[in-house]
């Protein structure tokens, strides 16, 4: 074929592109592989292609795409975690000449990629997934506003972390830090495809999640039940509501700044080069002011998480709701005027610097409230110490140290002697794993029961609680060490012998929670086994709260037979305490969304297009625009949007239900 | 968990007074007043995380569900009192460690040039500051002495107790100058320049690096820094002069070209318009040099013209490839000659040492602070800034 044929054809994809020199990737890609393979066969064996097909991917169902989200963020945290592991190991043996096992090639990508995935592919997921599943139930509404779109940014989520696995196996990925600064991460310096694979990974994902936040918006602000006005919200909903306004206000500025840099790498523009005018540092700023945002977006509902639990599990109503909901949003609007405060090296001045030092301090102020308020929900509480109660405490614990060292990086002479270091990462780790995190498996464990029918086993759970706050500490205390002894972030190698002790320290925290891990699969695993035992019929296994707890676990596919009318914050305990006796007769046909395969199509042209761009493959990127474009054009001469569940069938679920709570007695 | 942390607490302790916690314990001024501000900022911090962990640890104890004794008000939801409190108490800490902040990042700030020593040992006329330019290659260190002549790769070294001047820039990616011996790190960026003034008061050698991530060779980009006495240091110096290389455009441009874990080098004698050539991206004759273009684009641009303006480039650090639909890699043909844009560039720089001290070293003027060399307030002006800032405290 000749040279130009399958430059045409292929692009810059050539064999030299699989990664087949290094060892670790080969393993891992066969390992991969052959899963890949016994798992399409599982199914295809139990021919659950159909089955999968119809009521999942296809499905429209909020409860469904908040449990396909759960799921992803799952696979990609183990994918994100080998990363850690593999850091974690290669630091704890590069010492006194040794290379380690990693070379830079390598173990720069390993080090973007654990960023990326950790936060794009995993806690975007799960918090997404938590926000998807519980906001229409705890408002009373039977799904989202836009239920096919938030289909569709399920699989452009996917289809971002589809990407970037990819770039495991074909080609390699960005070797530039997860944000990616420029001039690295320019054409000059990375002309490879990493930081294309970064770009069109991102982009695809962002589409998402940005469309998802306007979704869960409009969800939030329309469809609460009657009675239930905005200051009657549950906190979870309250920050959820927070956490969609700052994705819809920032993941533009992500959208565009990868944009400019994609002009800057493929039509020679000069937004973020060196010469011509360009400017590295605006892209620095515009990263960040989407970046900021961002680690709020992320720990926002999960402080709604812990409001939720605290409360249920306290047996108590929340201290401080209204100041709860304040401090929520005043942390939102000043999410928005600190973000130079990760770049006060780069030479702003002092007033610049103090004004972004102090506003980042001020936030702590609203979290300290909140903190106070968890704290006051407990007084004169009686304490169940379930799973998600256990997640809590160690989430006060933990975050408060996290809290305290991100106030002391906001003192710019302080940050001066520790931006960039072990310190830092310690510090992030610290509000992440114990603030995010723990929230997520405090959520988890508190909502699978509505999800699925029955409870998590709470021996495995306890295995995994330990394993992962335990393997916390010591993976993380070291680093702060390490960062008060100079130690910066991104070492492939070291030569003061000194410090290998602590980073084989670190390194045995990573296994635990590697352990934690592990308990957290065999505790799905074990539950699902006993799910007989661990059943619970009533709905309402915690004594529960909020709206939610009102409905039968796994809940119908229309929530709520009859929309439910709210006269207080805590609306289920109001109506449990009222009397709430459940209408048995009387039920009329509810109109409800169909499934479509829209979004999945759709997704999947998105990462053909992404592929191609990479790639430099043209035919592939203009033929799956069109299509894409095609395909979505083609979706709005759809009439077959919704149908009616016949009053019979509700009948015949809530009559199924009503056996089935009578049985309890 | 509780006992079994006590346990661990033993070799801890030891192995902590093992390790050289460097940030706890530089050997410059303006590192340990960084490391001052950081203690006091914990130490007002721990004021409240402190009770705060105790009392979760204590109601999470006293209320669980088995002590029946503990009172139970399932629906005692608000006190304004408490609530007060709540949002008080972190405000007032707040309001402490931000007035810290303020002060502190102004007297800290890299670019102002330090106005003591150590401790009660102001700057005085007798201190000549060192000035050292310092540039981030790809993947190692080059310092250039303009006052001597000199220069040396991955090895500082400077007197103690005399002021340093640094200049910084890199040729390529951004990195960031740390010495944690000696004062907080301020970003390497290509075309752009940063400052910091610091000192070191014990001799001693310590170590520096990049402290942001540039790239495969990132790990080496190390370098000794030497606190010397006054006569070592010009031991060292002359030892640099009789270094057989010289830094001239066309030797800096094979240094510039990428490498890693280089070893130290000396060069006799420097291009004195070298740096001035890194920072504005003109080392290659014929290149226009950045302040040259801006000068002329602050005058309204060459218009149209200028666009055409370019001539095709064969290399830029690495060797160099353009954007797939973009024009070929080229760059802005310079108008006037490398000596003529040196000579501008020499003339708009303003680091001259003969207005050392300067008479205002200082634009603080918050309550309580000092405007260094102030007449009225001689004897107080003696003190170091922010111990005066911690005795009031």
């Amino acid at each position: 074929m000749p040279d130009t044929l399958t430059k045409f054809i292929f692009g810059r994809l050539t064999w030299e592109s699989l990664p087949l020199h290094e060892p670790i990737v080969v393993a891992t890609f066969i390992a991969v592989a052959l899963g890949g393979i016994a798992l399409l066969g599982v199914i295809t064996y139990f021919k659950l292609w159909t089955y999968l097909w119809r009521e999942w991917f296809t499905s429209v169902d909020h409860k469904k795409i908040g449990i396909m989200y759960m799921v992803l963020g799952l696979v990609m945290l183990l994918r994100g975690f080998s990363d850690a592991i593999m850091m974690r190991l290669q630091q704890a043996i590069a010492f006194n000449g040794s290379e380690g096992y990693l070379n830079s090639h390598h173990y720069d990508q390993i080090f973007t990629a654990h960023g990326v995935i950790m936060i794009f592919f995993v806690a975007m997921p799960f918090v997404t997934g938590l926000m998807n599943f519980v906001v229409p139930l705890q408002i009373g509404a039977r799904d989202v506003s836009f239920p096919f779109l938030n289909n569709f940014s399920f699989w452009m989520t996917v289809g971002g972390a589809i990407l970037v696995m990819a770039s495991l196996f074909v080609g390699e990925f960005a070797r530039t830090g997860w944000l990616a600064y420029p001039p690295l991460s320019g054409i000059g310096y990375s002309p490879d495809v990493g930081v294309d694979y970064y770009i069109w990974a991102l982009q695809v994902a962002g589409v998402g999640t940005t469309l998802s936040g306007i979704n869960l918006i409009c969800t939030i602000i329309k469809m609460r039940a009657p009675g239930m006005t905005m200051m009657r919200m549950p906190v979870f909903t309250w920050t959820s509501l927070c956490t969609n306004v700052l994705i819809v206000a920032s993941f533009p500025v992500l959208t565009a700044v990868l944009s400019l840099l994609a002009l800057d790498r493929y039509v020679g523009t000069n937004f973020f080069t060196n010469d011509f005018g360009g400017n590295p540092m605006m892209y620095v700023n515009l990263i960040w002011i989407w970046g900021h945002p961002e680690v709020y977006i992320l720990i926002l509902p999960l402080f709604g998480v812990f409001s939720e639990v605290t409360s249920t599990f306290s047996g108590k109503r929340l201290f401080g709701y209204t100041s709860m909901v304040y401090a929520t949003v005043v942390i939102t609007i000043l999410s928005y005027l600190v973000w130079l405060h990760h770049f006060f090296t780069m030479g702003s001045g002092a007033s610049v610097n103090s004004f972004f030092g102090i506003t980042t301090m001020i936030i702590s102020i609203p979290t300290g409230a909140k903190i106070f308020n968890w704290l006051f929900t407990m007084y004169r509480g009686r304490i169940r110490f379930e799973l998600p109660m256990m997640w809590t405490v160690a989430f006060m614990l933990t975050f408060t140290v996290g809290g305290m060292t991100g106030v002391l990086l906001a003192v710019p002479p302080a940050d001066f002697v520790l931006h960039n270091s072990l310190f830092l990462i310690a510090h992030f780790h610290n509000v992440i794993i114990g603030g995010v995190l723990f929230g997520l498996f405090a959520g988890i464990a508190y909502w699978w029961p509505k999800a699925f029918g029955f409870k998590l086993d709470p021996f495995w759970g306890k295995v995994s609680f330990w394993c992962w706050v335990v393997g916390f500490w010591f993976a993380f205390m070291p680093l702060y060490i390490l960062g008060l002894m100079g130690v910066t972030r991104r070492m492939r190698v070291f030569d003061d012998p000194s410090l290998q002790i602590w980073f084989v320290i670190a390194a045995f925290g990573a296994v635990l929670i590697a352990c934690g891990i592990a308990a957290f699969l065999i505790q799905i695993f074990v539950s699902i086994r006993r799910r007989e035992a661990l059943a619970d019929p009533t709905g309402d296994p915690w004594d529960g709260r909020t709206l939610e707890w009102s409905t039968s676990s796994p809940p119908p596919a229309y929530n709520f037979a009859f929309t439910p009318v709210i006269r207080d914050n805590d609306a289920w305990w109001d109506m449990k305490q009222a009397g709430y006796i459940r209408p048995l007769a009387g039920f009329k046909p509810i109109h409800m969304p169909s499934n479509t395969g829209t979004g999945i199509i759709l997704a999947a042209f998105s990462v053909a297009l992404g592929f191609g761009l990479i790639w430099y493959i043209w035919w592939l990127a203009a033929l799956s625009f069109v299509c894409l474009i095609a395909t979505a054009i083609g979706h709005t001469f759809n009439y077959h949007r919704d149908f009616h569940i016949p009053a019979a069938e509700v009948t015949r679920t809530e009559k199924a239900r009503t056996t089935l709570l009578a049985a309890q007695g | 968990m509780k006992r079994f942390g006590a346990l661990l607490l033993l070799p801890l302790a030891g192995l902590l007074s093992g390790c050289d916690m460097v940030v706890l314990a530089p050997a410059g001024d303006v590192a340990a007043q960084q490391r001052d501000l950081l203690v006091v900022s914990t130490l007002l911090m721990l004021v409240i995380i402190v009770p705060v962990m105790a009392l979760t640890v204590f109601f999470a104890w006293r209320y669980r569900q088995s002590n029946a004794s503990a009172t139970y008000a399932p629906d005692w939801d608000h006190s304004t009192k408490l609530e007060l409190v709540i949002w008080a108490a972190p405000l007032l800490i707040i309001i402490c460690l931000g007035a810290l902040t303020w002060l502190g990042t102004h007297l800290l700030d890299p670019y102002r040039r330090i106005d003591r020593i150590e401790p009660g040992q102001p700057v005085t006329q007798l201190h000549k500051p060192l000035r050292v330019e310092v540039v981030a290659l790809d993947w190692k260190w080059l310092f250039i002495y303009p006052d001597y002549g000199i220069a040396a790769v991955n090895e500082l070294a400077a007197p103690v107790n005399q002021p340093i001047d640094f200049r910084i820039t890199s040729s390529a990616v951004m990195n960031s100058f740390y010495i944690p011996a000696l004062a907080g790190q301020i970003y390497a960026m290509p075309a752009m320049e940063t400052k910091l003034h610091a000192v070191i008061n014990r001799p001693g050698t310590y170590s520096g690096f990049s402290a942001n991530y540039s790239g495969a060779g990132f790990s080496g980009m190390r370098f000794a820094f030497h606190g010397l006495s006054d006569q070592a240091f010009d031991q060292w110096v002359a030892q640099a002069r009789t270094a057989s290389a010289a830094l001239s455009r066309d030797s800096y441009l094979e240094l510039e070209k990428p490498s890693e874990n280089e070893p130290v080098r000396h060069y006799a004698s420097v291009d004195p318009d070298l740096y001035g050539a890194i920072l504005n991206l003109c080392v290659e004759r014929g290149k226009m040099c950045m302040n040259e273009m801006m000068s002329i684009d602050a005058k309204g641009g060459l218009g149209l013209a200028g666009v055409r303006n370019t001539l095709p480039l064969q290399y830029d650090k690495v060797a160099r490839r353009g954007a797939v639909f973009g024009n070929d890699p080229s760059y802005v043909a310079s108008i006037c000659t490398a000596e003529e844009a040196a000579a501008v560039s020499r003339a708009a720089s303003d680091a001259t040492p003969a207005n050392w001290p300067a008479k205002n070293l200082s634009p603080l003027r918050g309550a309580g602070l000092l405007r260094p060399g102030t007449e009225s307030r001689r004897a107080e002006a003696d003190a170091p800034s922010l111990g005066l800032l911690r005795r009031e405290l």
